[in-house]
């Protein structure tokens, strides 16, 4: 596997750390944020930040990987 | 005249019309018809994947079950991240091996993969018995919606045969290119009404979302939190179903197919970088929801929470715009949904199955012609087993997830076989068949199309090892 494939998947790997494997540590009401019961609030953030996670992986790949891999259209 | 009544049909009339439009000056051949000729730039793709995405169960669904299961609901915003996630290093892949054969469906790729007329058939078979649920679906929620939005004017049989001759038409003459351009109208529809009504309604009640929140955790806190109202959907099966869902999504057949209408792969990769934003009316539609579930108390239906909200709150002819973007949101996917399960039908089973020396336009018009059969069939199902609506895309769900092993072991695995997928697919339908029907779903606290893929994926690389990579059977 290339490197920047490699490193675009631990980028690609922050949306399911989060919105999955630390669901059963985020399920509780309080604290409230913005007025959202906390467990929503921290699924709304990880959503939210799933574009920027997917920008970098976007970034680190083309750093990283030949010109080559991106084809004409 | 009704002025509701004026906006759903003139609303359902002009989408057609934009619909039939769309596929004028383009010669049309099998090609252009199903991916659009390979040319969709990034604005295109967006809509056309949110015009998949985004169906009646985003007005019907995810409010419902805001209202009656509570936090569960919290699922369906979570799912879309992590498919979005998982189709950034998939769909490229997937693109490009497209581009370089030709392929435009599903069973296409498994036919090249694997070199198999058997799984490629039993695929497209999968594929089709998955969609026409899904279609019913859309069907069963527009009439729900029309009917519901005219005050009853327009009774929801009258309303399903209307708007699904009308997709009939554009689907027939312009393929995905029309489902593309009429996803602008639905778009602009439904993001106003879910934003206007997402926002709203709490204000109206309460004074604001942070306020409706408030009273909600002061009245019943146990709502907002895994379970919610519902005991057997705890954070276990929150976990697994978000993941069943994620890894299912981009296995629809139509949604599958939507990647090679791509003009690049880098369209792709950008596409799903802006695709998590499509999230935020998903997540004012559950507000809607919890607003319901403290202002009108025991309803017997969830699913009919967002409307009977709006009609409280609002005026009738802004009750009339959001039947007319629901009746929208459900139109085109339904398009798509019809276009894919014809040329399923006909190109993978029909040609790879059983006649592999038709040609390309014969399986251009009989593909054309199923789109009637199709509509047709699903209307039946519509109108004589309506069901549960979230319960259905669920079984659907079940089934396409299966394919998730062989596309992707297919895409990065030299050494997996033709012979694994086949067993894996198997075992992993029947599974999840035996567990849903025989009401052993969720089967210890995990949702059991999950359980099934594992099973499916520990037995195609097991299968994959013991026999000879490529081939099958």
């Amino acid at each position: 596997m290339r490197k920047g494939t490699r490193l675009a998947l631990l980028f690609g790997a922050v949306p399911f750390l989060t919105l999955v494997f630390a669901l059963p540590l985020v399920n509780r009401i309080k604290p409230v944020i913005f007025g959202f019961p906390f467990v929503l609030f921290w699924i709304l953030l990880w959503v939210a930040l799933t574009p920027l996670f997917l920008f970098l992986a976007y970034k680190i790949e083309k750093k990283f990987n030949p010109p080559d891999d991106e084809e004409k259209p | 005249m009704n002025a509701a009544l004026l906006i759903i049909f003139g609303t359902i009339i002009v989408s057609t019309l934009v619909g039939l439009y769309a596929g004028r000056r383009v010669k049309m051949n099998l090609e252009n018809w199903t991916v659009g000729g390979r040319r969709f730039g990034i604005m295109l793709i967006w809509l056309l994947m949110a015009g998949e995405i985004y169906t009646t169960f985003t007005f019907l669904g995810a409010s419902g079950w805001a209202y009656s299961k509570g936090a569960p609901t919290y699922y369906i915003l979570i799912y879309g991240a992590l498919a979005y996630t998982l189709s950034f290093f998939i769909l490229p892949e997937l693109w490009r091996l497209g581009k370089r054969y030709g392929l435009q469906t599903q069973p296409d790729f498994f036919m090249k993969i694997y070199g198999s007329r058997f799984l490629s058939v039993l695929v497209a078979i999968i594929g089709i018995l998955s969609i026409l649920p899904y279609l019913q679906l859309q069907l069963t929620g527009l009439g729900f919606i029309v009917e519901a939005a005219s005050n009853g004017a327009v009774s929801s049989r009258l309303a399903i045969g209307i708007s699904f001759l009308l997709t009939c038409a554009f689907v027939y003459t312009s393929g995905i290119r029309g489902s593309a351009w009429v996803s602008v109208i639905k778009d602009v529809m439904m993001i106003t009404a879910v934003g206007i009504v997402g926002i709203g309604v709490p204000r109206i009640y309460f004074g604001g979302i942070g306020k409706m929140f408030k009273t909600l955790i002061g009245l019943k806190p146990g709502h907002l939190i895994f379970p919610g109202a519902a005991p057997q959907m705890d954070v276990l099966w929150v976990m697994s179903t978000v993941l069943l869902t994620g890894l299912g999504f981009y296995m629809w057949p139509h949604v599958f197919g939507s990647a090679f209408s791509a003009k690049s792969a880098k369209i792709i990769k950008r596409n799903a970088i802006i695709m998590p934003f499509y999230q935020i009316p998903i997540l004012l539609v559950c507000m809607v929801g919890f607003t319901a579930f403290l202002v009108l108390p025991g309803l017997k239906n969830g699913d009919t929470a967002f409307l009977a909200i709006v009609q409280k709150a609002y005026p009738s002819w802004f009750l009339g715009f959001v039947g007319a973007a629901g009746a929208v949101t459900a139109m085109v996917p339904a398009s798509i949904l019809v276009l894919f399960a014809s040329a399923l039908l006909v190109k993978n089973v029909y040609q790879t199955g059983f006649n592999p020396s038709a040609g390309e336009g014969q399986v251009m018009r009989l593909s054309r012609a199923m789109v009637l059969v199709i509509t047709t069939a699903a209307l039946a199902l519509a109108l004589f087993f309506p069901n549960a609506l979230v319960n259905l895309l669920l079984i659907g769900y079940d089934g396409v997830a299966q394919f998730f092993p062989g596309v992707v072991l297919g895409l990065f695995w030299k050494r997996v076989s033709g012979t694994g997928v086949v067993c894996g697919l198997a075992a992993g339908i029947s599974l999840a068949s035996f567990l849903v029907f025989g009401g052993h779903d969720p089967f210890l606290g995990l949702n059991a199309g999950f359980v099934a893929l594992v099973v499916n994926a520990v037995l195609v690389i097991a299968v994959s090892l013991l026999s000879r990579p490529g081939k099958t059977l």
